[in-house]
């Protein structure tokens, strides 16, 4: 298995012929092995460009982008996208391929042998959660959500260090869009990759990055850190109103109960006050205490029994810097 | 000239039907099938085989051509249209001071309209391929060629097997004036018996229906080629 590869942007900067204005504007970030970073921001900050120039669909004019230290533009580009995987919101199946040949796309153009390329298909298709059978189907016969799936498999075939990830559920229902994010990020814990994923929705980033970049228009990194940090400490005013106002919850929302110090559940009796699952987030927990008007809430362990009260003090003793 | 007396027209080993000039008798069908319709038909599989064969492959190679050199796909496209509008009738005529009453001068010109049908199809098949599956293509990594082979034009079959039909199906039908330049297909027969001073009408629809049959055999082997190449559509 190939592990993760680092990633890193050196003040690259790219304008395109006939705009006004950058479309990347001296971009640095560093991106660490196995990190999933989200690039975030308006339409127009460059999110896809700058994605783009990682398997150099699209050229940079300065600066360099570099994969484990190693220049972009030291493989030809034909090699250096095989080693990339590359998932968009269109998903761009081959239509008259099957399922298996879909994926066994780069294996094929990577020279491995048959049997390999065929436990390979198998192993992925299990990995994404589509059924054995589906790798004779052709792209014409799945759902949406069962093409990004392919679409995921596809990309990862390789065994790529570096996944890039365009607005990859950008285009599916919201249940499903939920269903393939949970997905996604329990895979990124056991395929250890370095992802790069683009979206325009801040909730969406908060919620898979380890790490996220907001770009702003012209192409500007406006901050990069952990969401946590991006919600308690926005950089500037356009960070703040990109975020929102409710910064505070959201941020409460990117930790659970049973990971936050609970006070004993003792005294009053079991029903005196609203109780949640410790699996929720503290937002959640928040939404509770706020609907019945209480000041406190009782968090419950999987099999129902108390575990330990989280009151309103203590939720907002979590923001404190 | 042989001496003077009327003129009795000669329908081969005239029955009962054919001296009665009945609309049609299918004794006679039997009995000139294989020295008449036969080889005539046989003649114009031929023709037409090797017409839009011919159309074809230059079709395909002006039509990667202009895939990989957009600009002179108009000016291909337009030269094209301008063969088209020669009357066949002209063309014959024009090419038989060149190429005299030869297969050439008949399958020239039959060869050009199956050009000009099948240039914009495989033009257009091309470009079928939508720009996000390129995209993917490119981005995993193939060749500018493996693109073409492996992407492109697998997903042009459709709409060059639809302009193969219609090329086929017109060429069967502008074979027939291929006659005018000497014994050759399935309109001479017809022009044969027209030419009759009591036209053989059963000589007429006889190799007139074959006509139909012969073209509506190639489309249906045309479909089932579509059926078994393209089994990713629904």
């Amino acid at each position: 298995m190939a592990s993760a590869a680092s990633l890193v942007f050196d003040r690259v900067s790219k304008r395109y012929p006939g705009r006004d204005g950058h479309a990347i504007d001296e971009l640095s970030l560093a991106i660490p092995a196995g990190t999933f970073c989200v690039l975030v921001g308006p339409s127009g900050g460059g999110k896809t460009t700058a994605l783009k120039m990682v398997n150099r669909l699209v050229p940079f004019d300065a600066g360099d982008i570099r994969i484990d230290g190693r220049s972009v533009r030291d493989l030809p580009a034909v090699e250096l996208r095989r080693g990339i995987g590359y998932v968009i919101q269109q998903v761009g199946l081959f239509p008259h391929m099957t399922v298996g040949d879909n994926v066994a796309t780069v294996p094929r153009l990577l020279g491995w042998d048959r049997r390999r390329i065929a436990a390979r298909v198998a192993e992925l298709l299990e990995l994404v959660g589509l059924e054995p059978g589906d790798a004779r189907r052709y792209p014409a016969q799945l759902s949406g959500g069962q093409r990004q799936r392919v679409g995921l498999a596809r990309a990862l075939a390789g065994d790529p260090p570096l996944l890039l990830m365009d607005e990859p559920f950008g285009a599916l229902d919201p249940i499903t869009r939920a269903r393939l994010q949970h997905e996604l990020r329990r895979l990124h814990r056991e395929v250890a990759k370095t992802v790069i994923f683009v979206t325009h929705d801040v909730d969406e980033a908060i919620l898979m990055g380890d790490r996220i970049a907001i770009l702003r228009e012209g192409g500007k990194l406006a901050q990069y850190d952990t969401p946590d940090a991006i919600l308690a400490r926005p950089a500037d005013a356009f960070v703040e109103r990109f975020v929102g106002e409710d910064r505070a919850l959201r941020r409460l929302g990117l930790r659970r109960l049973r990971d936050v110090p609970l006070a004993e559940a003792r005294g009053p009796a079991p029903g005196s006050c609203p109780a949640i699952a410790a699996a929720a987030t503290v937002r959640n927990a928040v939404s509770v205490m706020v609907e019945a008007g209480a000041d406190r809430v009782l968090a419950l362990d999987d099999d129902g029994a108390p575990l330990g009260l989280l009151t309103l003090a203590q939720a907002t003793a979590l923001l404190a810097p | 000239m042989s001496a003077a007396g009327p003129v009795i027209p000669s329908f081969g080993r005239g029955s009962a039907c054919v001296t009665g000039d009945h609309a049609f008798c299918w004794g006679w069908v039997r009995d000139h099938w294989g020295d008449t319709l036969e080889p005539h038909l046989v003649q114009h599989v031929e023709l037409t085989l090797v017409a839009v064969s011919a159309g074809f492959a230059i079709a395909f190679s002006l039509a990667l051509l202009a895939h990989r050199l957009p600009a002179i796909e108009h000016p291909i496209a337009i030269a094209a249209a301008l063969v088209y509008t020669v009357p066949s009738l002209v063309a014959f005529q024009i090419l038989v001071a060149f190429s005299g009453l030869s297969n050439a001068t008949v399958e020239i010109p039959l060869t050009g309209y199956s050009l000009v049908i099948l240039y914009p199809n495989v033009v257009a098949g091309l470009r079928a391929a939508p720009a996000e599956v390129l995209e993917a293509a490119r981005a995993m990594g193939l060749r500018r060629r493996q693109i073409l082979w492996r992407v492109e034009l697998p997903l042009a079959v459709p709409a060059i097997i639809g302009g193969l039909r219609v090329a086929v199906v017109s060429t069967v039908a502008i074979g027939t004036v291929a006659s005018l330049v000497g014994d050759r297909g399935l309109g001479y027969p017809i022009l044969y018996a027209l030419r009759l001073p009591t036209p053989f009408r059963t000589e007429i629809y006889a190799a007139g229906a074959l006509v139909v049959v012969l073209a509506l055999g190639f489309d249906l082997v045309l479909v089932g080629a579509r059926r078994a190449l393209v089994r990713w559509a629904r």
